[in-house]
């Protein structure tokens, strides 16, 4: 069978069974844009390729699948950097493919020719410059294995021109066999032994879940880890959903802007339980002050999480479904005693916390960012997709939206990307057609992307955007109110669009809420269309993310109000 | 900081890219590099690299983890402290005035070494051996007047003994 390289990229696609992909055309797709008509294949076409990554990210979130976005060489590669870099951060599988200049011509400075390999060896799993046609089928099977295995992360196929135009005798690529790559999936069962013994005696135990476990679908078993131990379980931001927000032992997320409760716990606890996470600076503040009294088990697939920023007592390599699966195996052999009396006073002391110190503002004459993050929730019954953009909009999601599941906390947390929000929503919009999908934005962080409201109107995707408008860029005038004797250097964003117009010239719609008694109102009529809504929130405007660890205090030392 | 020497052997693919995304890592996360050689093993499919590197051992611990991760990296062995041999070649041109001439050539003798380019006003001088012979050479040749060096750096194996190297995991 003859096939061209774009035919046989497409034959691969199919065979990975990808339905979706997010792209931007130019000189050296051309071939594969051409092939991509001749399939059932969804092309989304984005309006800057950033978007197309975003909107491949949120995609893989919200399903779990594999996103994937194509975009041209020279500028469309580049454009992607942001959001290749964002998706290694946070572990989200994705292929992206680049096209490149002819072979003939790389390393010529050839019009529109960057070395997007080297550009992006740093922030992939893997990437690939496919010289021949006869590779390009393997190279396309192996960055699928890569992207979705072990530690997932994006892997980026560089296809130069000829690469896709050639035709060649097609061969069924061989059985992929990477020689070195071989994650663990199960953990080593003496070092799980030890967990168990660690779980036993603790007295003040807490679970601490990020990330992996969204990624290694593990939310239900960390949950019977948690029930059956009687063990409070905090979250990083990557974490949120993973346990239920509404459960008796939910402490809420931990960090620079965690709850009260959670910090504390962190700071009095005897044992973490580590799962899925990588004590990021956000969670651990102060390094040496963090968690002084506990023995820490820490699960992850990827070896050089553990042991990188903390030391750790019981290091476990393995996915973390599997294994807290196998944890609870042995627990259920064991006799943990009378938990109720046992983590009585624990859980009291937990209670009391939560008791003098929740989460509060005070709502009063002018819209709190707070309120309609609570009325959304209302509103959505904790069941909406949420994603954010960065900033305090984020944290006030994070802290007031409480997520019931996993995938349905969509945020961009390793790199913070300003911009993210809006094609992430997207993508999960894609990923999931029936349900409601809403990005909770920051007036500046929205206008980084903006422009995908065309992509969301002209796919008709009923995507609502939650904008929250402090009219500055929040959270650095936050730290310049608190730490630099409020002197609001490039923060103010007074000057912004009429957002209510803008929706409306997209096609979409816009309304806007600027009095509390308009809020609910508001919410309800945007929640409700089946249109792309812009729903704009006159906020506060100088309304601050509390608790508030300052950056390189101890994790229990929190600003308040 | 406990920073000590660290000899780290590793394997990988011989592919294009591979030694930058090994160089690419060190340089990106922090870690140095005193350093590096690499060439094909007897596969031709594998190269080895050589690298040494100061480092405290969660370091030297986070870098071998981080290699390892690399895709095309099939291997890594911390050759420090276990047993191994290692070597280094140097070439160092040296002035040899007429009345430094015999002092040279009772240096080059005693550390079995080889003259291999002489000229009007220099020999140059070709020694293998492991750090210590290196630097007490240069000890001595220092005063003579080095005009030039050229290092391989370090290259280094597991005694065989240890099972050489082969899988010990
Ligand atoms: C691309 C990018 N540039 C800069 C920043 C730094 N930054 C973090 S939060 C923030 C303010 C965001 O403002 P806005 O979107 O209005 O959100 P708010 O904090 O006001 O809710 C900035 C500038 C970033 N995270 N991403
Ligand atoms: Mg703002």
């Amino acid at each position: 069978m003859k096939l061209t390289g774009a035919q046989i990229l497409m034959k691969m696609l199919k065979e990975e069974g990808v339905d979706t992909i997010f792209g931007f055309p130019g000189g050296v797709v051309i071939d594969i844009y051409d092939e991509l008509t001749k399939t059932d294949i969804k092309h989304i076409l984005v309006r800057h390729e950033q978007g197309a990554v975003h909107a491949a990210d949120g995609y893989a979130r919200a399903s779990g699948k594999v996103g994937v976005c194509l975009v041209t060489s020279g500028p469309g590669a580049t454009n992607t950097v942001t959001g290749i870099a964002c998706a290694y951060m946070d572990s989200i599988p994705m292929v992206i493919f680049t096209g490149q200049v002819p072979t003939q011509l790389i390393g010529n400075d050839a019009f529109q020719e960057v070395d997007i390999v080297g550009i992006t060896r740093p922030c992939t799993k893997h990437n690939y410059l496919v010289k021949r046609t006869e590779d390009l089928a393997r190279v396309v099977k192996e960055a699928f294995v890569i992207a979705a295995s072990g530690r997932p992360g994006p892997v980026l196929i560089d296809i130069p021109k000829d690469v896709s135009s050639t035709k060649i005798t097609y061969k069924e690529p061989k059985k992929i066999e990477l020689k070195s790559y071989n994650p663990t999936y199960s953990p080593n069962m003496k070092q799980l032994h030890k967990a168990v013994k660690l779980i036993k005696n603790a007295k003040k135990p807490i679970v601490f879940a990020g990330g992996g476990v969204v990624l290694s679908k593990g939310s239900k078993e960390l949950t019977e880890l948690a029930h059956k131990t009687q063990t409070p379980v905090t979250c990083s931001l990557m974490g949120l959903g993973v346990f239920p927000g509404t459960d008796r032992l939910w402490l809420g997320m931990v960090g620079m802007h965690g709850t009260y409760r959670a910090n504390m716990c962190t700071g009095d606890c005897d044992l973490i339980v580590a799962v899925g996470v990588r004590f990021d600076d956000r969670v651990t503040g102060k390094i040496d002050t963090f968690a002084p009294n506990a023995k820490i088990v820490h699960i992850d697939i990827d070896p050089t999480s553990i042991r990188k920023n903390i030391p750790v007592t019981v290091p476990i390599v393995g996915d973390c479904k599997i294994t807290l699966s196998l944890l609870n195996k042995l627990l259920d052999k064991e006799d943990l005693g009378n938990l109720k009396t046992k983590r009585k006073k624990w859980l009291d002391q937990v209670e009391k916390w939560k008791r003098t110190t929740p989460l509060a503002y005070k709502q009063k004459n002018i819209i709190k960012p707070q309120y309609v993050v609570e009325k959304l929730y209302e509103l959505t019954k904790g069941k909406a997709i949420i994603t954010t953009e960065v900033g305090q909009n984020q944290m006030w999601a994070a802290q007031y939206y409480h997520f019931k599941k996993p995938n349905h906390f969509i945020t961009s947390g390793g790199l913070g990307v300003m911009g993210f929000g809006l094609p992430a929503a997207i993508g999960a919009q894609l990923a999931c057609p029936g349900k409601l999908v809403v990005d909770i934005a920051g007036d500046g962080s929205i206008q980084m992307n903006i422009q995908e409201m065309a992509t969301a109107v002209q796919y008709g995707l009923p995507v609502k955007i939650v904008i929250l408008n402090n009219q500055y860029l929040g959270m650095v005038r936050q730290w310049q109110e608190l730490f630099y004797d409020k002197r609001y250097s490039g923060t103010n964003m007074e000057h912004a669009p009429d957002f209510v117009k803008l929706a409306e010239a997209y096609g979409a719609v816009g309304l806007r809420a600027t009095k509390p008694e308009e809020v609910e109102s508001v919410l309800k009529k945007g929640l409700s269309s089946p249109k792309t809504v812009i729903m704009e929130f006159v906020v506060e405007r100088e309304e601050c993310v509390y608790p508030m660890v300052p950056a390189g205090a101890a994790i229990t030392e929190m600003l308040l109000a | 900081m406990n920073e000590q020497k660290h000899i780290l052997s590793i394997l990988v693919e011989n592919k294009p890219g591979v030694l930058s995304r090994i160089v690419g890592l060190f340089s990106g996360r922090g870690y140095n590099i005193e350093s590096l050689c690499v060439a094909e093993t007897m596969d031709p499919l594998v190269s080895r690299i050589t690298l040494v590197t100061m480092a405290d051992t969660p370091v030297v611990e986070q870098i071998v983890k981080q290699l390892h991760k690399l895709i095309n990296v099939i291997k890594v062995y911390e050759l420090t402290g276990s047993s191994y041999v290692q070597r280094e070649m140097s070439l160092i041109k040296i002035q040899a005035k007429p009345e430094y001439r015999a002092e040279i050539l009772r240096i080059v003798d005693i550390f079995r070494c080889k003259v291999v380019d002489v000229g009007q006003e220099h020999y140059t001088l070709e020694v293998t051996g492991d750090e210590g012979k290196m630097t007490a050479i240069l000890n001595l040749l220092k005063p003579i007047g080095i005009k030039e060096i050229a290092k391989t750096g370090i290259i280094a194996l597991f005694r065989e003994s240890n099972g050489g190297l082969k899988d010990k995991d």
